[in-house]
C-alpha cells in the first residue's frame, strides 16, 4: 500500500486542462464539500484541538491552483487561489498523495520522511490535522455521492473512471466491520 | 544550603583520583558521594583506592556515601550493587533495581539518575528509608520547589544540580567505543581520553553534547550561579557539584562564597567559566525555555 | 500463541489494529500522561469506553498507557485517568512511575499493572523489585537488552515480559533520557514527547535541507533525498575528525527474524511501536506481524516480506537484540 515511492503524479494534460477553471465558483463548490464533510465529522475538529482555527495552504504541485484550508472564525473555508495566501502552515506535493494519505492508501509519518509531503511553517498544526484526518476516515467518493442528491447513482462510476485515468484514490480503501462506531 | 560533591562521571587514572580526592578533604563541602557510575568495566581500576579516598574524607569530617551504577545489567553489576550495602556505609543508588538489595531499616541516598518527578514517588522513597534526594537534573524551579517541601514533611533532604555537565542519557551502546569504531567488549578504555566528557557538536559547529561512554551530557556545563537564592527560599538543603578538570577545590569555595552571600553571581560565573567544559554555562532547566539556555548573558571580559 | 501489542493513536487506528488481528492494542489520553502525547492524537475518556468496548467484543484486549513522571503538584491528573481507564473497562494500565505504581496498587488494586519500557526496568532485580512491592504483572523490556539477556533474566523472575520488536527504536535506556528537553524544554518524561514537532524547523540551506530541533541542526540532507524527522539521537553530529550518526543511524527496529528466538526466550507478548503513525500503517504492519505470530504457533516457516518501506529512514536495525549493536 504504502509504496510511496510512487506516487501517482496527475498527468500533465489534466493539470493543463483545469488551468483555465475559474476558481470563485471552484472555492465556493470546494467550501460546500469541505463543510458538509466538517457537519458530518466534528471529532475531526475536536481533534485539532488548539489548530482548530489554523489556515493551511496545500499546495498539491501537480494542479494549475493552490488550496487554502481557512478554518479561522469557526467556519470551514476551502478556497483556490493562484498565488500563495498567508497561512500557518504549508504542505506540499501531489495531490494523489494528500488524496491517499486523507483514504488512508499511505501514511502521512511515511510521506513527511520520504518528503513525497514537504511541511513548512507550524509542523505541530499539520501533525494534528493528519492525526485528525486518519481517525474521521474521510472518504471523498462518498462525500461527493451525497452532495451529488439526486445524481448520487452517477457518482460511483465517474469516481472509478477517474481513479482509474489518474491513479489516484478517491475513496476509503480500508473497510471496517459494522458496529463499530 | 549545604554542598554535595557527587561521584566523578568520568574515567579518570587512579592516581588523579587520589589527588582529587585528597584535595577535597579540604574544601567547604558537607558530603561526598563516591564510586563508578557510568561503566563497570572502569571498575577494577580505581575501586582499590576507594577505601583509602572514604578514611580521608570522613576524616575531614564529610559525610560520605558509595554510589551505585547508573544503568546495571550484567550478572557482576548486579553483585557489585549488592555488595555495597555490605559496607557499612550509606549508599546512594542510582538504578532502581538497587531497592531489591536494599537490606530493611537501612538509610539511603537518592542519585540523579533515578526518577524523582513529584510527592508520591518521593513519599515512597521516603518510606522505603531514604534520607537525601538529589533530583533529576531536567526539573523546573516550580517542581523543585514543590518537592523540597515534601521533602521536609517526610524528612528527607533535598538537594539539586548545582554545577557540571548536565546528565542527560545513559545507554546500553557505548558511544566512545562507537565513535572509535570499536565494539563496547573491546573499547580499550578510550574514553580515559576525555577528562572532562568528549565533545559533540552539530553541523553548524555549535557545541550540543558530549559523551562519555555509555552517558551522554550536556557541552555546556550546568551552573546554578544565579539561582542559588531561588533554590535556598524553595526549601532546598543542597547543591551538587559534579567533578570536573581544573581547581574544583576552589569552585567549591565559589559554590560556598555564593551562598553565603559573599559574591554575586556575576562574580562566580567570571571566577569558573574559564574552567568551564565546553567554555559555555547553562542553567535553562531551572526556569526556561530549555536546559540548554543560559539566563544571563556572558560577563564583558569573559 | 505470542501475544501481539499494537499501537491505537486514534479510535480509528484501534479499530484498524483489532481487524488485522491485534491480540491486544495499547492507547493513551490526549493529554502530558501519556509518552506519546502528539497533536491530534489519543484518545478522550469518553472516547475510550465504545474502543474498549468494540475491542472486548471481538476478544482483543485495550492496555491504557499512563506512562509518564507525574507532574510536582498535578499528580490528581494521573490518577484521574488512572479511575478513567478502570471505568472504561481497560484490561491493564501501562505505568512507569514508582509514585503513581504505587497511587494505583492502592486505590486501584483490581486494575492490572503493566511495567513501561519507560520504567527501564533492565535487570532481573530490577522487575522483581516492582513485581513483589507493586504487583505488576508484565514487563515491558527496554530496547538496551540481547535475546540472551532476555532469556535469563526470565528464568529469574515469575511476571510476563513484553518485548518490542517492531518500530522505532531508542537508543538511550528509556525514561532516562532528557535530551529533547535540553534542546526544546519539552522531555519524554514530563511532557510525553520526544523531539517535538513543535520545534521542528526545516530550513533549506544552499543547496542542502537542514532539519532543526530547537535551534539545534539535527541533519542536513541533499534536498531531493529522504529527510529524516529530527529525532535528537538519530541526527548526524561532529565530534573531533569525525562526522556521522553518532547515537544512532536513523533506522527503525525490525526485529521479526528474532520471533522464534524472543519465544524461546520466555517472552510472552510481541509489542509493536508507532500510535502516532497512520490507521493504514498499523493495520499493514498488524496484518504481518500476526501472520507471523501465527505461523509461529503452527510450526511454520516465519512469513517475513519485507515491510522496510514503511520504516523512517527506509532502513531497519535488529538494535540491542544483537550484541554488536553495542
Amino acid at each position: 500500500m504504502s509504496d510511496h515511492d510512487q506516487i501517482p503524479r496527475l498527468p500533465k494534460l489534466m493539470g493543463r486542462a483545469m488551468r483555465p477553471l475559474p476558481l470563485a465558483p471552484l472555492s465556493v463548490t470546494l467550501t460546500l464539500l469541505a463543510r458538509r464533510i466538517a457537519k458530518r465529522h466534528p471529532g475531526l475538529f475536536q481533534r485539532l484541538g488548539q489548530y482548530r482555527e489554523a489556515r493551511f495552504l496545500l499546495e498539491a504541485t501537480d494542479l494549475p491552483f493552490l488550496l487554502l484550508l481557512d478554518l479561522r472564525g469557526g467556519k470551514v473555508k476551502l478556497t483556490a487561489h493562484r498565488r500563495a495566501p498567508e497561512a500557518e502552515a504549508r504542505i506540499a506535493g501531489p495531490i494523489a498523495g494528500f488524496l491517499g494519505m486523507m483514504h488512508g492508501a499511505y501514511d502521512g509519518d511515511a510521506l513527511f520522511f520520504s518528503r513525497d509531503l514537504i511541511v513548512e511553517g507550524d509542523t505541530s498544526a499539520v501533525v494534528a490535522l493528519r492525526n485528525a484526518i486518519d481517525d474521521a476516515e474521510l472518504d471523498l467518493a462518498a462525500e461527493l455521492a451525497e452532495l451529488a442528491g439526486p445524481l448520487k447513482p452517477f457518482v460511483q462510476p465517474a469516481v472509478n473512471l477517474a481513479e482509474k485515468g489518474s491513479g489516484m484514490v478517491l475513496h476509503r480503501v480500508d473497510t471496517l466491520a459494522g458496529g463499530w462506531t | 544550603m549545604e554542598l554535595t560533591v557527587g561521584p566523578n562521571l568520568f574515567f579518570w587514572k587512579a592516581e588523579d583520583l587520589r589527588a582529587f580526592y585528597k584535595a577535597l578533604e579540604a574544601a567547604p563541602v558537607a558530603r561526598v558521594a563516591v564510586g563508578e557510575v557510568v561503566c563497570s568495566k572502569r571498575m577494577p581500576f580505581w575501586e582499590a583506592e576507594i577505601p583509602n579516598i572514604v578514611a580521608g574524607l570522613r576524616a575531614a569530617g564529610k559525610e560520605v556515601a558509595l554510589s551505585t551504577l547508573g544503568l546495571v545489567t550484567l550478572g557482576r553489576e548486579r553483585n557489585k550493587t549488592h555488595d555495597l550495602f555490605d559496607l557499612g556505609l550509606p549508599v546512594e543508588i542510582n538504578d532502581i533495581s538497587a531497592l531489591k538489595h536494599l537490606p530493611e531499616n537501612t538509610p539511603f541516598w537518592v542519585g540523579p539518575l533515578v526518577n524523582v518527578y513529584n510527592e508520591g514517588t518521593l513519599g515512597y522513597l521516603a518510606r522505603r528509608g531514604a534520607t537525601r534526594i538529589c533530583l533529576p537534573p531536567e526539573l523546573p524551579l516550580a517542581s523543585i520547589a514543590t518537592l523540597a517541601k515534601a521533602g521536609k514533611d517526610a524528612g528527607v533532604k533535598v538537594e539539586v544540580w548545582g554545577h557540571g555537565r548536565l546528565p542527560l542519557a545513559i545507554s546500553a551502546r557505548c558511544y566512545h567505543a562507537r565513535l572509535h569504531d570499536r565494539a563496547k567488549d573491546n573499547c580499550q578504555f578510550i574514553c580515559g581520553e576525555d577528562l572532562d566528557g568528549r565533545e559533540v557538536d552539530t553541523l553548524d559547529g555549535q557545541a550540543f553534547l558530549s559523551v562519555n561512554g555509555v552517558q551522554t551530557l550536556s557541552a555546556a556545563t550546568g551552573c546554578a550561579a544565579y539561582h542559588t537564592e531561588a533554590l535556598k527560599d524553595a526549601g532546598v538543603d543542597s547543591l551538587r557539584l559534579s567533578p570536573q578538570t581544573g581547581d574544583f577545590v576552589g569552585l567549591c569555595a565559589g559554590y560556598a562564597d555564593r551562598i553565603a552571600g559573599n559574591i554575586t553571581a556575576e562574580a562566580l560565573v567570571a571566577q569558573l567559566l574559564p574552567e568551564a567544559p565546553g567554555g559555555r554555562f547553562a542553567d535553562g532547566f531551572f526556569a526556561g525555555p530549555s536546559g540548554s539556555d543560559w539566563s544571563h548573558p556572558v560577563p564583558a571580559g569573559a | 500463541m505470542m501475544e501481539l501489542v499494537c499501537p491505537a493513536g486514534t479510535p480509528a487506528a484501534l479499530r484498524a489494529a483489532v481487524e488485522a488481528g491485534a491480540h491486544a492494542v495499547y492507547c493513551g489520553f490526549a493529554d502530558e500522561t501519556n509518552a506519546r502525547n502528539f497533536p491530534g492524537l489519543n484518545f478522550s475518556p469518553e472516547e475510550l469506553v465504545p474502543a474498549v468496548a468494540g475491542a472486548h467484543k471481538r476478544g482483543a484486549k485495550v492496555l491504557v498507557a499512563l506512562n509518564t513522571f507525574p507532574r510536582a503538584g498535578g499528580e490528581k491528573l494521573w490518577h484521574q485517568r488512572l479511575a478513567d481507564a478502570e471505568a472504561a473497562g481497560a484490561d491493564a494500565v501501562i505505568l512507569a512511575d514508582i509514585g503513581l505504581l504505587d497511587y494505583a496498587a492502592t486505590h486501584h488494586p483490581k486494575l492490572r499493572r503493566h511495567l513501561s519500557v519507560q520504567a527501564a526496568a533492565a535487570n532481573p532485580d530490577a522487575i522483581n523489585f516492582y513485581a513483589e512491592t507493586f504487583d505488576v504483572k508484565r514487563v515491558v523490556l527496554p530496547r538496551v537488552l540481547t535475546v540472551q539477556e532476555i532469556a535469563a533474566i526470565n528464568k529469574e523472575i515469575d511476571v510476563e515480559t513484553e518485548a518490542f520488536v517492531f518500530g522505532g527504536l531508542c537508543v538511550m535506556a528509556e525514561g532516562r533520557c532528557a535530551l529533547s528537553s535540553y534542546a526544546t524544554g519539552l522531555s519524554p518524561n514530563m511532557n510525553g514527547v520526544c523531539s517535538p514537532a513543535s520545534h521542528v524547523v526545516y530550513a533549506e540551506e544552499g543547496p542542502d535541507l537542514a532539519a532543526k530541533l530547537g535551534g539545534f541542526t539535527i541533519h542536513r540532507t541533499p534536498k531531493d533525498r529522504p529527510a529524516p524527522y529530527p529525532t535528537l539521537c538519530k541526527g548526524c553530529f561532529t565530534s573531533g575528525s569525525q562526522t556521522g550518526h553518532v547515537f544512532e543511524d536513523p533506522v527503525s527496529l525490525d526485529a521479526r527474524h528474532l520471533i522464534p528466538a524472543l519465544a524461546k526466550a520466555g517472552v510472552t507478548a510481541l509489542k509493536i511501536e508507532g500510535r502516532q503513525r497512520s490507521r493504514a500503517y498499523v493495520a499493514e504492519v498488524v496484518r504481518a506481524f500476526r501472520a507471523a505470530t501465527d505461523a509461529l504457533a503452527e510450526g511454520r516457516d516465519l512469513p517475513l516480506a519485507e515491510l522496510a518501506r514503511l520504516t523512517e529512514g527506509q532502513s531497519a536495525t535488529a538494535g540491542a537484540y544483537a550484541k554488536t549493536w553495542r
